[in-house]
């Protein structure tokens, strides 16, 4: 594929993808805007296979490697923390187990 | 592993991502979305681990365990009232990674002027310039969150003009990149003036609505990272960065629109500086007399109450109060009382705070009404309790032309027959600004720290 062919096919979906983002988010409840924010937070996460892509490429020098390393440290704090987090909260959404109880 | 495999691979995370922001929309749904999103993450990692060969496995896999190992840690530790603070933290090292990047790819790139693309130039000057931008500011509101720094706005004159100047001037440089000044430094400047930029973006925004800058913050890291994606001819980055980007934007209108105030307004009218002129207007106005009341007053009138509703606010999340709330609440269940929780939708550091602390004291999601359920309720319930909430029952909101928050949609609490606040002292909110609900005849003050008053309560209606 030549690379303006490539550069309009990556608009396309970018434009999809925009749509998509908006439809799907505007059926959350406010009850999980916190989790929401905190969950989007780690699908940007993603931004660690970048650097991975950047850290595997052949090196000029240890400027790259040294920018790719520290660039896969901060992307794997972003992706591990944001889903554990995530997880953390929605851990909590539960429905009433039982009717409550009398203390007396 | 082909590339074609891999992209197939690719698009299934793709998937997985858009199912996983699909089941956020249902409480029941919700951890199981997250769970999907994750493993969807796992596969792209490892697809790209293995496509990267046997070039740099180690240093991705020590990378990975430094970063990951940092992220798994702070993220088990950190306090459920910590929460705001820890996502920005989150948000703020993913903008990071996408300016790396850039740097990263620009340097690899220079050696040969003239090969890559425009379009590729253009991506590494705005990743880079967007990603400090979300670096930088997050870390400031991370230390304001943290209170390593006053929560109060930070201003100085002709701020507006020179963020804007700045902002131009960076534009500027990117644009120039892009179009052949093809020089590191030029993308340093970019980037350092991002980071810059940030700090000075971020400092004059009030605490009280730093829920709104991470929510923007989350969106310009999304977006950067999307940009990435074109420095780096990858789908998946393109897709999830954008989504993010996207989503983060809508939740950042809707934020607003629950403050009844635009986008602009919040970000650049430094809120809460105004408040010194209004607070003194607002108890000149009342009289300035409070009544304030014994836990065993209190407990009294909930024990006896029909109907009553908590509110909670940051003071709830501050104290951890929200399961002696819950056990209070529980025991005034047991006695026939009625009872519910209003939760503003700014309430707390971030929308859905309250809804998240009293879910973690197990709280069933429905006895939580959302402002426009909530609000025609008060005028039959007996007693409203204010737990360490402040501006999101400020009547100043409704009447007050002169007051930050005039136009900002409350909780009308003063229509039900006695309000109690529970609050630490007379000092004004995080946001400054005093409240007129605090004289109303109507209102009781219990002073102290929420959660020893909430302990006292429950003391006192047991014993009743």
């Amino acid at each position: 594929m030549s690379h303006n062919m490539l550069l309009v096919f990556e608009v396309t979906i970018l434009v999809l993808a925009i749509f998509l983002g908006f439809e799907v988010i505007s059926k959350v409840p406010t009850l999980l805007h916190t989790p929401l924010m905190s969950g989007t937070n780690a699908i940007h996460g993603i931004v660690v296979v970048g650097a991975m892509i950047v850290l595997a490429e052949p090196h000029k020098g240890a400027f790259t490697w040294i920018v790719g390393f520290l660039a896969v440290v901060l992307g794997s704090a972003n992706v591990v923390g944001g889903f554990v987090v995530t997880d953390r909260m929605l851990e909590m959404f539960k429905k009433r187990e039982a009717p409550p109880k009398d203390p007396e | 592993m082909s590339a074609k495999v891999a992209d197939l691979l690719y698009l299934i995370s793709i998937v997985t991502f858009i199912l996983a922001l699909r089941f956020l929309s249902n409480p029941a749904t919700a951890r199981r979305g997250n769970q999907i999103g994750a493993a969807g993450m796992l596969v792209a990692i490892v697809v790209t681990w293995i496509k990267a060969g046997s070039t740099s496995w180690w240093a991705i896999v020590l990378g990975m365990i430094i970063g990951g190992g940092f992220g798994a840690v702070a993220a088990r530790k950190v306090k459920m009232t910590a929460m705001p603070q820890m996502v920005a933290l989150f948000n703020g090292v993913g903008g990071g990674a996408a300016a790396l990047i850039a740097l990263a790819e620009l340097h690899r790139f220079l050696p040969d002027p003239g090969r890559p693309h425009i379009d590729v130039l253009i991506a590494i000057a705005f990743s880079g310039l967007i990603g400090a931008v979300s670096l930088a500011g997050s870390m400031i509101a991370f230390a304001k969150l943290q209170e390593l720094i006053g929560g109060r706005p930070i201003t100085y004159p002709g701020q507006n003009v020179g963020n804007m100047v700045l902002l131009a001037a960076l534009f500027a440089c990117a644009v120039a990149l892009s179009i052949g000044v093809q020089d590191q430094w030029l993308l340093w400047i970019v980037v350092g003036g991002g980071a810059l930029f940030g700090v000075l973006f971020v400092l004059p925004i009030g605490g009280a609505d730093m829920p709104v800058v991470i929510s923007l913050l989350n969106a310009f890291t999304g977006l950067a990272v999307a940009i990435g994606g074109f420095e780096l001819e990858n789908n998946v980055l393109i897709v999830a960065g954008m989504l993010v980007g996207a989503s983060g934007t809508l939740l950042t209108l809707m934020m607003g629109k629950a403050m009844n105030r635009s986008l602009g307004n919040l970000l650049f009218s430094a809120f809460g500086q105004v408040s010194a002129g209004a607070a003194a207007v607002a108890a000149g106005d009342a009289g300035g007399t409070v009544r304030s009341a014994s836990a065993e007053d209190v407990a009294v009138m909930l024990a006896y109450a029909h109907k009553v509703v908590f509110v909670p606010g940051y003071g709830l999340a501050v104290a951890q109060a929200q399961h002696d709330v819950r056990q209070l609440a529980d025991m005034l269940e047991a006695k026939g009382v009625e009872v519910t929780y209003a939760i503003h939708p700014v309430a707390g550091r971030m929308p859905g705070h309250m809804n998240v602390l009293l879910a973690e004291a197990n709280v069933p999601y429905t006895q939580l009404k959302e402002m426009d359920e909530a609000n025609p309720e008060f005028s039959r319930t007996d007693v409203a309790v204010v737990v360490g909430a402040n501006d999101v029952v400020n009547p100043d909101a409704r009447t007050n032309q002169g007051s930050p928050i005039y136009g900002m949609p409350i909780l009308n609490v003063d229509n039900a027959q006695t309000v109690v606040v529970l609050k630490r002292s007379m000092n004004p909110g995080f946001a400054g600004i005093e409240n007129p609900l605090f004289y109303n005849p109507k209102t009781v003050m219990l002073f102290g720290d929420a959660k020893e008053s909430i302990v006292k309560l429950a003391q006192s209606v047991k014993a009743l």
